[in-house]
């Protein structure tokens, strides 16, 4: 009963304050995601170019490999994340073993990591002619065929690589869920008769499902996206075979075919996502927060539990991280020159100024679907988030046609009318790239913001009108405090996400203008992965403090803690 | 609270948009270079050219199908002078999007040979490369190799390694074997040549020098100066240890010669700096620089008169394909269709 009223007097007040907004608000969401879909329906538009019989060709050559490959490594990199991420956010939530401060915000740290770095790191330690196998050949006397070693450099060797980088986005998210969950409903699961596993099993983990789901999305579109390492290690996949059918064979539209089928993928994991959100409208009915009870762990399945969270920790990060730090004990005295200082703050200041945009924006479009409740709007948001799973050359190639046009066609106008040049303004600037870098990442902060403003209920809006706040007053007042969390979430990652970013920044880039991952990839594509561990390793130091930061934002986002 | 996070965001737009300005400002005496060469392998000879002339160089590397899409979009706007590309592909497909002007000068022709160059002058190369076979010498008798259409033999069954198709390097292979045997002889080549691999193809080069040398299989194909720079490699002694274990193998010696490609650049339509965009090409193919490739990366030089030392020379001399190099272009696709009908990952 008093659901239904909420609701009810809910839409009243949304109905009053979207009719005062709609006048610029709806407009202005459309235009931006109209703004912010551009690269994507640039690239769409290639569709209705003819493709002669190159698209035959790949459907009777390689397009079923494409398929095959790509849903695999898709399904494995999804049942990695969530293995790894659900069950060490459990773990460090609501379960007590030595060592969980340290797991607590250690488990985030290989969100720093590059995949491709981390794939080139690996291939280099356990390749046939890699050091590992090598003393195994010189220990027994063996040679190749005469024993089992897993292939680096093969699809499961993708799903790994990509599976120990990709699921902090898992536990981020699921760890914030369980935080948030009230604590009735796990006291009420315990007199029940529930036991820790049953308690996580069936209460726990349908109440995180949203969550959950949302981390499982941003990790498979990061994967969907891959380019780096799938190409390292030979996949057929649709991001190589893009690249392929593009450059290779040179045709654009059959090329646009392909990242056709690759968005319809993302369209369905998308609306996976959302009717999985949609069926889970769980709403806690009381606010008693009070310290989560927390199930002690002690002997054996406290060592489970250490063990199981110092794995990812261990394979994901401290390894690939030590192996890194090794080569750069060589290689730094040469690596390290007033060019690398310049190049670290390129990427630091990028990343900041991307991710304050980034997180005004999902601000401006999660508040407008908030408020204006439209179906357009929804939509329109929906179509701006697609850009996590596009590869990054893809994007890029989408902001360089656009902008180019724009450009030239301003400065043919202003020849013709005033006998002036104006050049290229905005082609080839910072402005580029920072455009790309959106383009890709809204949808991180958007996911983050969206997040954290479900956790504030409409009658606390309304409560906040009743006494007299205007709207931006209760936007500062109520609203920014609770949203703190999530706030910083969405500029961590986007900031992380920035500094690894490479297709888009070496395409779109300045002249002259460097940043960690240009230096580190163009070294280790070059096969020189030992020069290129101090730009690597830059990049790791770098994302650290966020990643430190994060875990600290997230530890507080309690509300009553 | 709030008002502190805009005054932080409006200090960052500031300092970006500053950053923006600092780096369109133009001056004078520049040239502006796209280059597909890696950085590492072309600022030393930017600063250099610097040093001489005083004319500043701008720099932006990456890929060549990227770099072109670029160059094509800004149009007659494009900042860059020279486009610099890894492959004669490349440099062909940027003369059929009339990107190009011809280079105009007579040192150049001098320096150059005309079949390292386009006809008319559309495009120069600046570097040769050489793709060719390496045997294991524990385990290859060299009697055995005698060229690249030979590897397709039943002898060399799960024997070889080499990296996959999506690779410019194997594209130019395939193609110039198109061009020598015609599309059908070529294809069943290819059939052949994939099920004598030791393994999927993957990784790069080095990686199947490594490989072989490690005893995955016998046979690898590479460029040249991979194997040169394990070699040399001082900070890895794996590296040389590994490269030292193989031996390299010049195929087609009797017939066309070993597959040659080049690094090679031509100069933008749009060039608003077009002299020291021509000065710029001179001095790469000087003599001074041509040594800088052959000593600092083991390349070969294209300008006859520069000989290469030390190792390279220890290699002795090899009949080259006289191919013309824009062929390598215009079959670039054919080659990756065989490629994919073959099931050449």
């Amino acid at each position: 009963m008093q659901g239904i009223s909420e609701n009810s007097l809910g839409w009243v007040i949304r109905y009053r304050t979207s009719e005062l907004l709609k006048g610029w608000w709806q407009p202005g969401i459309l235009l931006a995601a109209l703004i912010f879909s551009i690269p994507v329906l640039t690239i769409a538009s290639f569709l209705l170019q003819p493709s002669g019989d190159v698209w035959q060709h790949l459907v009777d050559t390689v397009l079923t490999d494409y398929l095959i490959n790509s849903a695999l490594l898709t399904l494995g990199v999804g049942l990695g994340t969530l293995s790894i991420g659900v069950t060490c956010a459990w773990l460090t939530s609501l379960c007590q073993f030595p060592g969980k401060k340290l797991f607590i915000w250690a488990l985030l740290l290989p969100l720093a990591m590059p995949a491709y770095i981390i794939a080139y790191t690996y291939t280099g330690m356990f390749d046939f002619a890699g050091p590992v196998q090598t003393l195994i050949r010189d220990w027994t006397g063996w040679g190749y065929g005469d024993y089992y070693f897993p292939e680096v450099r093969s699809l499961g060797g993708a799903i790994v690589m990509l599976s120990l980088v990709l699921y902090p986005y898992v536990y981020l998210l699921a760890r914030a869920a369980f935080l948030e969950q009230s604590v009735c409903v796990i006291e009420v699961s315990r007199t029940l008769g529930c036991n820790a596993w049953s308690s996580f099993y069936r209460v726990a983990l349908p109440l995180a499902r949203p969550a959950i789901v949302a981390g499982l999305s941003l990790a498979l579109m990061e994967t969907l996206a891959d380019y780096g390492t799938v190409s390292y290690f030979g996949l057929g996949v649709f991001t190589t075979g893009i690249f392929r059918t593009w450059f290779g064979l040179g045709d654009s539209a059959a090329a646009a075919k392909l990242a056709a089928i690759l968005l319809l993928f993302v369209f369905t994991l998308i609306v996976i996502e959302r009717w999985s959100r949609n069926r889970a409208q769980y709403h806690h009915t009381t606010n008693r927060y009070r310290q989560l009870p927390q199930f002690q762990l002690t002997g054996f399945r406290a060592l489970i539990a250490f063990v199981a969270c110092l794995l990812p920790l261990l394979f994901g990060f401290l390894l690939p991280a030590s192996q890194l730090g090794l080569w750069a004990l060589d290689t730094y005295t040469v690596m390290v020159d007033a060019s690398f200082i310049r190049l670290t703050l390129n990427t630091i200041l990028l990343g900041l100024s991307t991710a304050v945009l980034a997180v005004l924006l999902a601000l401006f479009f999660a508040y407008g679907k908030r408020v204006l409740a439209s179906k357009l709007v929804f939509a329109s948001v929906r179509v701006v988030a697609t850009g996590y799973a596009v590869p990054g050359t893809i994007i890029a190639v989408g902001v360089i046609i656009p902008l180019a046009w724009f450009d030239n066609t301003l400065d043919a106008y202003m020849r013709d009318q005033f006998e002036i040049s104006t050049g290229l303004l905005l082609s080839g600037t910072l402005f580029a790239v920072m455009f790309a870098y959106l383009v890709r990442f809204l949808a991180v902060s958007i996911q983050s913001v969206e997040s954290g403003l479900a956790k504030i209920r409409l009658s606390m809006d309304e409560a906040a009108r009743s006494m007299g706040y205007k709207p931006a007053e209760t936007l500062f007042r109520i609203h920014l405090p609770l949203m703190k969390g999530s706030v910083l979430t969405a500029l961590l990652i986007v900031f992380v996400d920035v500094m690894k970013e490479l297709p888009a920044t070496l395409i779109l880039r300045p002249f002259n203008f460097n940043t960690l991952a240009v230096r580190a990839f163009e070294l280790a594509s070059d096969e020189r992965l030992a020069d290129s561990s101090t730009a690597a390793l830059m990049i790791v130091a770098v994302g650290l403090l966020p990643v430190i930061l994060l875990s600290k934002s997230i530890a507080s986002s309690r509300a009553g803690s | 609270m709030h008002k502190k996070f805009l005054l932080i965001a409006a200090m960052l737009f500031a300092i970006v948009i500053s950053a923006i300005s600092g780096t369109v400002t133009s001056q004078s005496a520049e040239v502006n270079i796209y280059s597909a060469r890696k950085e590492s392998l072309i600022k030393p000879l930017l600063d250099q050219f610097s040093a001489e002339t005083g004319i500043k160089t701008n720099l932006i590397t990456a890929s060549a199908d990227k770099l072109l899409t670029r160059m094509i979009n800004e149009g007659r706007n494009t900042p860059a002078d020279i486009l610099i590309t890894v492959d004669a592909g490349r440099l062909f497909r940027a003369r059929q999007a009339d990107i190009f002007q011809p280079i105009k000068s007579q040192k150049i022709e001098q320096l150059v040979p005309s079949n390292l160059r386009d006809p008319e002058n559309y495009w120069i190369g600046l570097s040769q490369r050489a793709r060719v076979i390496f045997y294991v010498k524990d385990r290859v008798n060299p009697a055995q190799l005698s060229t690249y259409e030979n590897l397709a033999d039943q002898q060399w069954k799960h024997r070889i390694c080499i990296r996959g198709s999506d690779n410019i390097y194997n594209q130019s292979l395939v193609a110039s074997l198109i061009a020598a045997n015609g599309k059908a002889a070529t294809q069943q080549w290819a059939n052949a040549l994939v099920g004598n691999m030791a393994r999927p193809p993957q990784g790069g080069d080095r990686d199947q020098i490594k490989a072989a040398a490690a005893g995955q299989c016998d046979i690898a194909i590479a460029n040249t100066y991979y194997f040169a720079r394990m070699l040399e490699n001082k900070k890895d002694p794996s590296q040389s240890e590994a490269a030292q274990k193989m031996a390299i193998f010049w195929p087609n010696q009797q017939g066309r010669g070993a597959h040659v490609n080049i690094s090679g650049a031509g100069i933008s339509k749009y060039s608003r700096n077009l002299d020291n965009a021509h000065k710029l090409l001179e001095f790469l193919v000087s003599p001074a620089a041509q040594s800088w490739y052959a000593n600092a990366n083991y390349e070969y030089p294209v300008n006859p008169s520069v000989k290469p030392g030390g190792l390279i020379a220890s290699w002795g001399t090899f009949k080259a394909d006289a191919i013309d190099l824009s062929k390598l272009g215009e079959l670039n696709a054919e080659a990756v269709k065989t490629m994919d009908r073959a099931g050449w990952k």
